[in-house]
Formats: C-alpha cells, sequence, structure tokens
C-alpha cells in the first residue's frame, strides 16, 4: 500500500461519527460572518446596517487577489458590521445577520439533478471559482482560483484529490464522499478541465473501505479519474505528503507544490466546486464533524457558516458537564478554544469536545534525546533543536535549520515521551523567521 | 649534564623567545586607545543592559570619551550619579537627566480579571500571544509568564504570586526598557519618576469598547474621557477607547484618580490621603 517516504505517525483514530450520514443543523437566530476566513487579506464589506439579504448575497468583496468572495449563508437583515471575539479570542471584524425566513436567490439551482457536462472554457470556470468564493475547506481555507493558476512556467501534469482524512476523529470528508459521489466526480472532472490536465488521482486512506469501493464503481464512468487506497499514516493529508505518497514525487525545500507538476485540492473542495460551477452557489455551508466520547449524539452535520459552535455542539446533544477542552478542527492540528460562542467559518472542519480526562497536557520533563522527534517529522526536520534554538532565541540556527519548512502537524510533540512542547515553540519561532527572512528580502529589493 | 639541567635550560630559552616574540608583536601592532575608556567603564555598573542605546557598558564608555558633550546621554542604570562623576573624569560638563522607571500598565489579577479557562503550553508569553487571547477575556492585559522578568539583567522586575501580575522594583529599576521591548502586549511603559517613585498612571491598556474591556476587568479603563475633562493640565488623551497620561506634562493632581468610575488609574507611593480612606487600589500597589 503506498504512503509518503519521511516520518509521520499514526495515532488512534477515534472515528467515532465514520458511516454517519449528513445531518441537516437548524438555522441560527443571529449569523455572525467573518470577514476574514481565508487565508490572505480580509474581504471587504459591500453590505450596510439594515440591508435585506438572501442567502447566496455578495456580503463583502476579495480584497486582492490572495483573497475570496464571502456570501451570505443565510436570509434577513444585516444587523451590524461590527468586531466579534472569535475562536481565538481576539476581535476581528465580521458582519452580523438576523435570519429571517430562508429565501435563496434565484440563481442558485437547488435542486437534487445531477448536472454532469459543464461548457465553459478553463478561464471561466475559474472566473466561477473565484466569483463562488471557493477556498480550500480541508482545513487551510487557501483561495483556491489561486492554486488553479499556477505561476507561467510551471505546468500542472495531474490532478491530486486529498480525500484522505488522516485527522483522529474527523469524519466529514468520509460522510460527504459516501453521500455526493456523482457530484464530486463531476467536480473533480471541471478542476481537470481547469488546469488542463488528464490524469487525477484520488487519495483515500484504508480506513474508509465504503468510500473507496462506491469511488471505484463511480470512476469507471469517468475518464482519468483514479483512486488511489493509501496507508493510514498521519499526516498523510499534508499537501506535501499526499504529493509523494501518491505519485512518489517530493516537493523541493521552498518550492511551491505545483513545481512537481501536481495541484492538490481537497475532495469537499471538489464538492463546492461542482456546486459552485454547476448549480450558481456559493460556499455557504460547509459540513462540519461534532465528535467527542461524552457527546449524546456527535455526528456529521450539515451546517451554514457563521453559525455559533454552541449552537452546533447544542444539535449534538448539548455540552457534557465533564466538557475539559473544545477543540475547532481535529486533535492534531485543531486549535483549543475558551469561547464557544464564536462563530464558525470556512475552515471549521470539526468540533472535538474533549472530556476532562482526556483533556489535559503532560508536564514537560527534559528531553532524554531519543530523537523520537526526528524520526516523526514528516519534513525531516530535528523538532528537539529547533524547539531549543526558538526558546533561547536562536533564530539564526532555526534559520539554517529550515524551520520555516514545518508544516505544524504536531508529530514531534505527539511522539516526543518526555511531553515537551515542541510544536508550541516551533510554530512561534517559525512566524519569526518568517518575519525575519520577509524584512531581509524587502531590504535586499531597496 | 643531567636531565633536569637540560630541561631547566630548554624550558627557560623557550619562555624567553616566546616573550620576546609577544613583546615585539605587542609593540608592532599596539592599538592606541584612550586609557579614559577603561576609566569610565569602571565607573559604570556593567549591567550591559543596552538601556543607554548603545552596545553594552563599553561602547557606552567609548561613545562618552569621543563626545563633545555629554547632553542627551545617560546610562539609566548608574542614573546621574554615574554621569556625573564620568564628567568629573572626562572634564566635561554634567546634564542632569530625568530618572526614568518601568510601569506595568495592567492592574487585571485573578480578582478583578477572572480566569475564562487554563492554559497547559509553553510558558512564554510571546507564544501565548501569537495562539490567542489568553486564560482570560481580556485580548490586551497581562499574561504572566514573565518574559519581563527574563531579560532583566538587574533582577528589578518579578511575578508577584498573590496577582499574577509584574512587579517592578523602583529603587532597583534603571527604566532601560529592555522589558518593555520583551512585552508581546506593550504593557510596560517607561515612564517618568516622579520624587519619591510618586507617579499617577493608567493602568490598563485594552483598546476594545467600554462595554467588552469592563466585561473582561473590573478595573479596564473604557475610555469614558472623565479624567481628560478633570485634567487642567492637558496631560491626559483618550485614544483607541483607552486612556493616557504624558508623564511629562503630569503634575500629580491625581484629580483623575478620583473621578475614574473603574479605579483604572492608579497613584502609587504616595503617602495616604489624610481626609479620604486609601482606595483598595493604591494599597496593593505600594504592597
Amino acid at each position: 500500500m503506498k504512503t509518503f517516504r519521511i516520518g509521520g505517525v499514526h495515532p488512534r483514530e477515534n472515528k467515532l461519527t465514520a458511516g454517519a450520514p449528513i445531518t441537516h443543523a437548524s438555522l441560527p437566530k443571529q449569523a455572525i460572518i467573518l470577514l476574514s476566513q481565508h487565508i490572505g487579506a480580509p474581504a471587504e464589506a459591500i453590505v450596510a446596517k439594515g440591508d435585506m439579504v438572501k442567502v447566496g448575497t455578495l456580503l463583502a468583496k476579495a480584497n486582492g487577489f490572495v483573497s475570496a468572495n464571502i456570501h451570505s449563508p443565510v436570509s434577513g437583515k444585516v444587523a451590524k458590521i461590527d468586531n466579534v471575539t472569535d475562536a481565538s479570542g481576539y476581535q476581528k471584524p465580521a458582519i452580523y445577520i438576523d435570519v429571517e425566513g430562508d429565501t435563496w436567490e434565484e440563481s442558485i439551482d437547488r435542486s437534487d439533478a445531477l448536472i454532469s457536462s459543464c461548457n465553459l472554457d478553463a478561464q471561466a470556470i475559474i472566473n466561477k471559482i473565484d466569483q463562488m468564493g471557493i477556498v480550500g475547506i480541508g482545513g487551510a481555507t487557501f483561495p483556491t482560483k489561486v492554486k488553479l493558476m499556477p505561476p507561467p512556467n510551471m505546468k500542472p501534469e495531474v490532478l491530486i484529490i486529498n480525500a484522505v482524512e488522516c485527522e483522529p476523529y474527523l469524519t466529514n470528508d468520509h460522510a460527504l464522499m459516501l453521500a455526493k459521489a456523482d457530484e464530486i466526480m463531476v467536480g473533480v472532472e471541471i478542476l481537470m478541465k481547469a488546469i488542463n490536465v488528464t490524469q487525477a488521482y484520488i487519495g483515500i486512506e484504508a480506513n474508509k473501505p465504503d468510500a473507496i469501493e462506491l469511488l471505484k464503481h463511480k470512476a469507471q464512468e469517468h475518464k482519468g479519474i483514479e483512486i488511489v487506497r493509501l496507508q493510514c499514516r498521519y499526516p498523510q493529508g499534508g499537501e506535501k505528503q499526499l504529493i509523494d505518497a501518491v505519485i512518489g514525487r517530493q516537493v523541493a525545500s521552498g518550492a511551491l507544490p505545483v513545481s512537481t507538476g501536481a495541484v492538490v485540492q481537497n475532495v469537499a473542495t471538489a464538492y463546492a466546486v461542482y456546486e459552485a460551477v454547476q448549480k450558481n452557489k456559493p460556499l455557504i455551508e460547509r459540513i462540519v464533524t461534532v465528535t467527542g466520547k461524552s457527546l449524546a449524539r456527535p455526528g456529521n452535520y450539515l451546517a451554514r457558516i457563521g453559525m455559533p459552535v454552541s449552537q452546533l455542539i447544542e444539535e449534538a446533544g448539548g455540552l457534557p458537564e465533564n466538557t475539559g477542552k473544545i477543540v475547532l478542527g481535529g486533535p492534531m492540528m485543531g486549535r483549543a478554544t475558551q469561547n464557544i460562542e464564536a462563530p464558525t467559518s470556512k475552515g471549521t472542519s470539526g468540533i472535538l469536545v474533549m472530556d476532562d480526562s482526556e483533556a489535559h497536557r503532560i508536564e514537560p520533563s527534559p528531553c532524554i534525546r531519543c530523537a523520537k522527534c526526528v524520526a516523526a517529522c514528516p519534513m525531516g526536520l530535528e523538532p528537539y533543536l529547533l524547539s531549543k534554538a526558538v526558546a533561547i532565541g536562536n533564530y539564526e540556527i532555526a534559520e539554517e535549520r529550515r524551520i520555516y519548512d514545518c508544516i505544524e502537524c504536531g508529530c514531534c510533540s505527539y511522539s516526543c515521551p518526555a511531553h515537551r512542547q515542541l510544536l508550541d515553540y516551533i510554530r512561534y519561532g517559525k512566524g519569526k523567521v518568517m518575519g525575519i527572512i520577509r524584512a531581509r528580502n524587502a531590504e535586499t529589493k531597496k | 649534564m643531567d636531565i633536569i639541567t637540560i630541561s631547566i635550560i630548554s624550558l627557560a630559552s623557550i619562555g624567553a623567545i616566546a616573550a620576546l616574540i609577544l613583546y615585539v608583536i605587542a609593540q608592532r601592532f599596539k592599538v592606541e586607545e584612550d586609557p579614559r575608556i577603561d576609566e569610565v567603564e569602571q565607573l559604570l555598573p556593567g549591567a550591559n543592559c543596552g538601556g543607554c542605546g548603545k552596545a553594552g557598558c563599553r561602547n557606552f564608555a567609548e561613545s562618552c570619551v569621543n563626545a563633545h558633550s555629554l547632553e542627551g546621554m545617560l546610562c539609566p542604570v548608574g542614573g546621574n550619579e554615574t554621569m556625573k562623576k564620568i564628567a568629573s573624569v572626562l572634564g566635561k560638563e554634567a546634564h542632569e537627566a530625568e530618572a526614568r522607571v518601568a510601569v506595568v500598565r495592567c492592574n487585571g489579577t485573578c480578582q478583578y480579571r477572572p480566569r475564562t479557562g487554563i492554559y497547559e503550553g509553553a510558558s512564554n508569553c510571546a507564544i501565548i500571544n501569537s495562539l490567542y487571547a489568553g486564560n482570560t477575556g481580556c485580548a490586551y492585559g497581562c499574561l504572566g509568564c514573565g518574559d519581563c522578568v527574563s531579560v532583566c539583567s538587574l533582577g528589578a522586575i518579578s511575578i508577584d504570586p498573590n496577582t499574577g501580575l509584574p512587579v517592578v522594583d523602583i529603587d532597583i529599576c534603571g527604566g532601560c526598557g529592555a522589558c518593555a521591548r520583551a512585552c508581546p502586549r506593550n504593557i510596560i511603559e517607561v515612564r517618568r519618576k516622579g520624587p519619591k517613585g510618586r507617579g499617577v498612571y493608567v493602568s490598563c491598556v485594552n483598546k476594545d469598547k467600554g462595554g467588552i474591556a469592563r466585561k473582561a476587568c473590573d478595573v479596564a479603563c473604557i475610555g469614558c474621557g472623565k479624567c481628560a475633562k478633570e485634567c487642567k493640565f492637558e496631560a491626559i488623551t483618550i485614544a483607541n477607547n483607552v486612556s493616557y497620561i504624558d508623564s511629562d506634562k503630569c503634575k500629580m493632581c491625581r484629580k483623575c484618580v478620583d473621578v475614574c468610575p473603574t479605579g483604572a488609574i492608579l497613584a502609587v507611593n504616595f503617602p495616604p490621603k489624610k481626609v479620604v480612606e486609601p482606595t483598595e487600589t493604591t494599597t496593593q500597589q505600594k504592597q
């Protein structure tokens, strides 16, 4: 079975909601739509207080090339444009909408009928994706159109669809594949057309045999789409790891992934592309896995963006009394939050409720030089050294040892027998070193 | 000749030749240096804090010797005493400079600013600040992990275990500003040190709107502007929902302290007022 070559770990999968169908979450009373739901510049609001909006009305326009449009996920009245405390506790600008009914824009095709033919050319597809505010909803929320427009000297040869879902607990992509296999296939074909390639691979980990079976069956009717069964290993869903696992090419340090000839898109993004191009539907809702051992009704909820996290937990049976931690995303890369009134965004893939017994971190003890972190690092770095360099403020060593290559997967902290907080330091140091490099580049340009 | 004599003679001659070579080289490549630099360096505290703006005490001594006048030069740790001694050594005129001291502009103790969660990650303010707003409702307040403590070369700042906030020992602090630069939230400010260490300042940097700030912390500045109206010396300005007292203009009349509705303005190191009982916050600061 294929997998990537360097490092990696295999945490307990805990896919409590595997095979659970998609449940529609109820509408919130008030939706709060953050203006920054993607990597890049925040969008610019184009509605004002008191405006009536429908589902799918453009609320905010992309501000620059690396940015994305944001559409209304609900219908109602714009209550205010103000700051909101987001999941990190910081104030972020957002649009508040008081929900009234559920009226959709007429241009959106809400029928379930499959539209498999697409007559648009590559540029028209990319424009549509741009217009509909599609971003990579696997987690990184990078604007999709940017990835479909690689620099002119790099030619895409193959499309890789990321259906790995290597994070423990999360099952939203799995549920989507079981429910919308036909639509995903059409979405993949549209993406292939957009970057002008004839071959696409869908990488799925072996722990989803039903999805592999179903997509293999569907792929027979679609030319050039192949399903690749992958060994279960974290972080296989990382872009660079997935390229290595599927086509055996490694991305050079500092290079764009597309330099290997592969463009990677998430399977949920492919579905969003199908809806955007064929049904005129912007990215206004997504599947969120609400899970945790102590929850009464864990499941895969189709929820409008901008819904408070607390309401989704309510849908799943309410917050258990012994809750110790709430994580947005999966347990490996997700971030704990203490503000469950924060709204969900395009990148919210999961809500993980941990009970008190499993929530706490263990006190770190001194490094015993076992080098388990070195063996686990999928980027071939030396986490013990990098974290120490950052702790003492020696950013020259950190840069020399390529701290900027870190993908923040957390394999080092996970594998450390001394429970050292390796990623905490490395993540901070990476930001610091990137800042130093940017400042230096700006200096040399002058 | 026996072996001992040979050894003594050969070692002594090697020593003599080496000494000769070293002497010749030392004379040939001698660096002419003003002897006063060493003298001035001896007078400096040797903290190498960089608070004077130079790369350590030696560098500061060099600039003192080379400068035409000592105006604008101050060793913040040694203070005016040291500058007077340096001036007399160099035969230059001494310029009095105001003493400055670091001030922690956050009073969000556990009592005033309830904790909303438990943080178990790396114990470093800069890392917490990059991750989230911290384990209280205030996104501007002190994180209490002591990045300021670890950079202070004089040991003038420490975390009070009862309040979780840094405390500056005004007798030791030289106002070099290393802690202010280390603080990821810019809470620490280097201000003019009043007579007997007295000072009046707004102990809050929260830029959120009043309601949000107050919800997070009982002693937050809500930017109401009462203090600015009360001040006769135009020392107080309100910007971004937070008040600021300019220590160079402040005459320490303490009228602003009395009108502040949240108790965000602190007057420290004053003797207790005769008529009015000292407020809780001022007594706490003095301790």
